[in-house]
């Protein structure tokens, strides 16, 4: 499926957030997930199954005073 | 002597508070962190890099939330809608963690707060449970109503973020700080040292900076001249200074002078 993540367009092999995760070869670090403006748990990230046009956010943190 | 700062209930020996941008690198970072003595240190919250360097270093790798109290702060946010979403986005990055810097900015020339809309995060902030240490301008009933809201420091800025041109209005400061009962924190401004070791002698309960230190010269020596700084302006402000007077008053004894 087709998806928005951080501005550009991706194509997702699987079905949830940890799958989106997977792919892009984040697991495991420490991030937080918006979709569609909504803020998933980590804990719901194997769960919550994406939707074909969901726009993702995914953030870390970094350097800022 | 016990002289400890207190933010949201948990107790602080360092008065500095170190923001992580501008720095060479994430070595830096830390170093200069270490040095300086600050518990508490900011991070911003931005779009992960996807696609490419997927085996990029992590700030909090360097700065681990185990050892410093980690203070996300909302900066690039010109609304409250968006420093909530960013604070909130913060909250789930670090596990519940619930204490933020809110800035909401006015423009990107002064980088100047916009006071309606941070009185506006501020407010839905804490309704939903965060405690906010929140940057202002120096106006002491903005200050004073940011406090009755319930943030649990207030932050007013010592001249423009970034600008190193330390505290232009220290009259200002002393007003918020006389009649502040939260913490009350510089936040911006200073360049230097002296300018750190001024903004407690005013009273001030604490500094927070990051180009001071990350664009100076050697970073690494001036957080330790920081910290030295803080803890000298602190003692100078618990021992009280001298009175100024306009004329000469003599250290040695007039009288005995073998003439």
């Amino acid at each position: 499926m087709k998806l928005t993540v951080n501005g550009d367009t991706l194509t997702l092999d699987g079905n949830t957030i940890a799958d989106l995760v997977a792919q892009l070869g984040l697991t495991g670090r420490r991030l937080a997930v918006e979709v569609n403006r909504e803020i998933i748990p980590k804990s719901l990230h194997g769960d919550v199954a994406l939707n074909e046009g969901d726009v993702v956010e995914i953030v870390h943190a970094i350097g800022g005073g | 002597m016990s002289d400890l700062l207190t933010i949201a209930d948990k107790t602080y020996q360092s008065r500095l508070i170190i923001g992580t941008g501008k720095y060479k690198d994430f070595n830096e970072t830390r170093d200069a962190i270490e040095t300086s003595g600050a518990e508490m240190v900011t991070v911003a919250i931005r779009r992960t890099n996807i696609g490419q360097n997927a085996d990029e270093e992590n700030l909090l790798d360097y700065i681990p939330p185990e050892k410093y109290t980690i203070l996300p702060n909302t900066a690039g946010c010109y609304t409250a809608e968006e420093a909530v979403r960013c604070c909130k986005l913060a909250r789930e990055l670090l596990d519940g963690h619930d204490l933020v810097k809110l800035e909401v900015l006015g423009d990107q020339k002064t980088l100047y707060p916009n006071i309606p809309h941070t009185l506006k995060a501020a407010q839905a902030l804490i309704d939903d449970g965060f405690k906010v240490m929140v940057y202002t301008n120096d106006d002491p009933i903005v200050a004073k109503e940011l406090e009755a809201m319930g943030c649990v420091a207030v932050m007013p800025l010592g001249s423009l973020i970034g600008s190193g041109l330390g505290i232009l209005n220290p009259h200002y400061i002393q007003l918020i700080k006389e009649d502040a009962n939260v913490p009350i924190i510089v936040d911006a401004g200073v360049g230097t040292a002296s300018d750190a070791a001024f903004a407690m002698e005013l009273g001030c309960d604490g500094v927070l900076l990051n180009s001071a230190i990350a664009h100076a010269g050697n970073p690494v020596l001036m957080a330790s001249a920081m910290k030295k700084a803080i803890a000298a302006g602190r003692e100078s402000f618990l021992a009280g200074r001298m009175p100024r007077k306009a004329y000469a008053s003599a250290s040695s004894p007039l009288e005995g002078i073998s003439r």
